[in-house]
């Protein structure tokens, strides 16, 4: 009887569905209550030429521009891209590769703008009437505003909204979990400025023309969950859900947010709208009513910077490029002995061993933690003890412990078998785990490895096909060659002038 | 008696039908060429490069499958490609003579390049494009780095370079601990002593 009461309220939308494992971290939200802050303006900004997932855009200014804040500067390549604007107005210094927070280490070419501090911008056309408005034109204007997916991801934005005959889309789900610790963009963004993200939503469901609006908040957040639903009855949409969802790492993650709010999982290798749904982080619903309703594209965005080793941590809205030296150093932090700092959340971000690097679009936390708490993590790896703690927490029912050990042995066909490309890397089996085995960096690797194979199966594949294709013209040249000689010896005349003007064309 | 008839006829009427339905089968379902080449072949990497002493990947598949040649000759394959090659032909993997050298990229200094088009007639892969008398180019994306431009170019403006790495094709080395080293060492090992 209590499951049935149980199944009812979740299928009536009182209950969550919730998702299988995860694991109950230490919040650390030290900035929950500290209004986001402007930071100030760095004497240089750096913009990579890639901030999104895709591929790399390509620099539309020269060294010695005058730019406005706002100005597209680098063209997006290809389908899967956003372009870049200017964070401030200034003249472009250089154009020259330089460090990114990537775990690799490496580079990529990079715009240099000196702010001059007049902060002339360029905006689009305000549109209030965005309502009226074509679907398909508002997507253009949220392409053209370089918007992507502001909650870690950074997939473009647009692509994910549009209308498609086969796969309508019947649920947004507007993601305000925030489930890593000490993170709290979202949150102060929920509470300062929740007109604007209801407006997004709004503007989100017009596009896709869904039927269900859903916003899921965990519950850690009350004031947050209070301002929406207050946020929500005055913009006139008493049909949109705000959901409160337990606290549990990771419900932010997109498939198990929307395994959690609806019950239906993602099929491995598909996306969210195969199944109706579509999911947006609340900041990215921000951007979306400013690039519609102001015109303004991104150029900014909001980032958690905390960790014990911050004298001052905070809450700033920071312009894309400002170094993460300069963001740290107006919070009081320059001696970084013994500190490590981190790109992102504790969870999922990634180290970073040169603080040079800007803050990019993918930039929603700063962390900076002393030493000693980060060692434990980093003591060295010991036997399995099969204790199975990692299967139990990993949210896509993976099997931890045999999949690390597969891609330790480098047998990467066995661990695709193990469905490794269905891990998301959310780190909740490293985390559990009692033989501080790096399990998530096994999986990285093998993902990483088998990536490669892949590539050089392909390349020589093509390579084969280009060989086949010369080794036949080849041959056609030399029966034609023979064919010639053999007519012209027929006819007496004399010798035809040697054919030495074989390119390697198909002509000849 | 008839009993014997019966039987031999009845088997031999069988046997008959049998070796018709061979017959047709064989010329309907025949393989175009060997399917152990095709399945070599598939496994290399396709340079074209010579290396292995034969002049390309087709070749060398066709010396392994007749048993010509050692499965352990292909240098940019490395050790991947002889282990698969072994496990298809059901040999003893061997170890390799040459350690397989980082992926290399031809590239032609334009203004010293004559347009002789030796280069181009040289290339397996097609990877050189120009016309007499013009400037020659290698179109990198089709590079195998087989370094055959190299040898007939009469004015040596051909540079074999480090084929640069893209961040997007970076990958992650294995976890720094250890386990994961002794592992990564014994299994070199194991290829060493094969």
């Amino acid at each position: 009887m209590p499951a049935l009461l149980k199944n009812l309220s979740r299928k009536l939308g009182m209950m969550p569905f919730g998702f299988h494992g995860g694991v109950e971290v230490d919040q650390r939200k030290l900035t929950a209550s500290m209004a986001i802050e402007d930071c100030a303006l760095s004497p240089v900004l750096i913009l990579p030429m890639k901030q999104h997932i895709g591929e790399a855009c390509t620099p539309l200014v020269h060294v010695g521009d005058y730019v406005k804040r706002g100005q597209k500067i680098a063209r997006a390549e290809g389908y899967v891209a956003a372009p870049v604007h200017a964070s401030a107005s200034g003249k472009v210094v250089k154009i020259e590769e330089h460090r990114i927070a990537h775990p690799s280490g490496m580079g990529l070419p990079c715009i240099f703008i000196e702010p001059d501090g007049d902060d002339a911008s360029e905006t689009l056309e305000p549109w209030e009437d965005w309502a009226e408005r074509d679907p398909g034109e508002l997507r253009e204007r949220i392409r053209m505003c370089g918007l992507v997916g502001l909650g870690g991801a950074v997939f473009p934005t647009f692509i994910k909204l549009v209308r498609d005959q086969r796969h309508a889309v019947e649920t947004v789900i507007l993601n305000g979990i925030e489930c890593e610790p000490y993170l709290t963009t979202d949150h102060r963004l929920m509470l300062e400025h929740a007109d604007e993200i209801v407006a997004g939503l709004a503007i989100i469901r017009h596009m896709v023309g869904a039927r269900e609006a859903v916003i899921a908040i965990e519950d850690n957040k009350p004031d947050a969950v209070e301002t929406m639903r207050r946020a929500v009855v005055a913009a006139g949409l008493e049909d949109v859900r705000v959901t409160v969802m337990p606290t549990r790492y990771p419900q932010g993650s997109e498939k198990q947010l929307i395994q959690a709010i609806t019950g239906r999982e993602v099929p491995a290798g598909k996306l969210p709208v195969h199944i109706g749904v579509l999911c947006q982080n609340v900041g990215t619903a921000q951007a979306v009513f400013h690039a519609v309703r102001h015109g303004r594209p991104l150029t900014e965005r909001v980032v958690t910077v905390s960790g014990e080793a911050v004298p001052r941590p905070g809450n700033l809205r920071i312009p894309f490029g400002t170094p993460v030296r300069f963001v740290l150093a107006g919070r009081g932090l320059e001696d970084l002995n013994d500190i490590h700092i981190i790109h992102g959340g504790p969870m999922m971000g990634e180290r970073l061993r040169n603080i040079d690097v800007p803050v990019v679009k993918a930039t929603n936390g700063l962390l900076a933690v002393p030493e000693p708490q980060m060692s434990s993590m980093q003591s060295s790896e010991q036997p399995c003890i099969r204790c199975g703690h990692c299967s139990e927490v990993c949210p896509v029912m993976l099997v931890p412990n045999l999949l690390a050990d597969h891609c330790r042995n480098d047998e990467f066909t066995r661990a695709e078998q193990y469905q490794l490309f269905d891990c998301i890397e959310c780190g909740c089996c490293s985390y559990v785990c009692p033989s501080t085995i790096p399990l998530v960096h096994y999986f990285r690797y093998g993902k990483g490895q088998l990536a490669q194979i892949r590539r050089s199966e392909a390349f020589a594949e093509e390579s084969r096909l280009r060989s086949e294709a010369r080794e036949q013209r080849l041959e056609r040249e030399k029966q034609a060659k023979a064919a010639r000689r053999s007519r012209v010896r027929k006819t007496h005349a004399p010798a035809e002038p040697s054919d030495n003007n074989a390119t390697g064309k198909e002509e000849s | 008696m008839t009993q014997f008839v019966a039987a031999v006829s009845s088997l031999g009427a069988f046997a008959l039908v049998a070796g018709i339905i061979l017959a047709i089968a064989q010329k309907a379902f025949r393989v175009e060429g060997d399917p152990m080449v095709e399945k070599i072949d598939a496994l290399l990497p396709q340079t074209q490069c010579g290396q292995c002493g034969y002049p390309g990947c087709k070749p060398y598949a066709e010396a392994v499958a007749s048993g010509e040649a050692d499965v352990n000759h292909c240098v940019p394959g490395g050790e991947r490609t002889m282990l698969q090659i072994a496990d298809l032909m059901g040999v003893e993997p061997k170890s390799l003579e040459e350690e397989a050298a980082a992926p290399m990229l031809a590239f032609i200094r334009e203004d010293e390049c004559i347009g002789c088009t030796l280069c181009i007639k040289a290339c397996p892969v097609d990877a050189i494009v120009g016309a007499p008398k013009q400037y020659h180019t290698v179109i990198a994306d089709h590079c195998t780095g087989c370094t055959l431009c190299v040898e007939p170019c009469p004015v040596d403006c051909i540079d074999m370079l480090l084929k640069p790495e893209l961040i997007e094709h970076w990958a992650w080395p294995l976890p720094d601990t250890t386990r994961a080293r002794l592992g990564q060492e014994r299994r070199s090992q194991h290829a060493g002593a094969a």
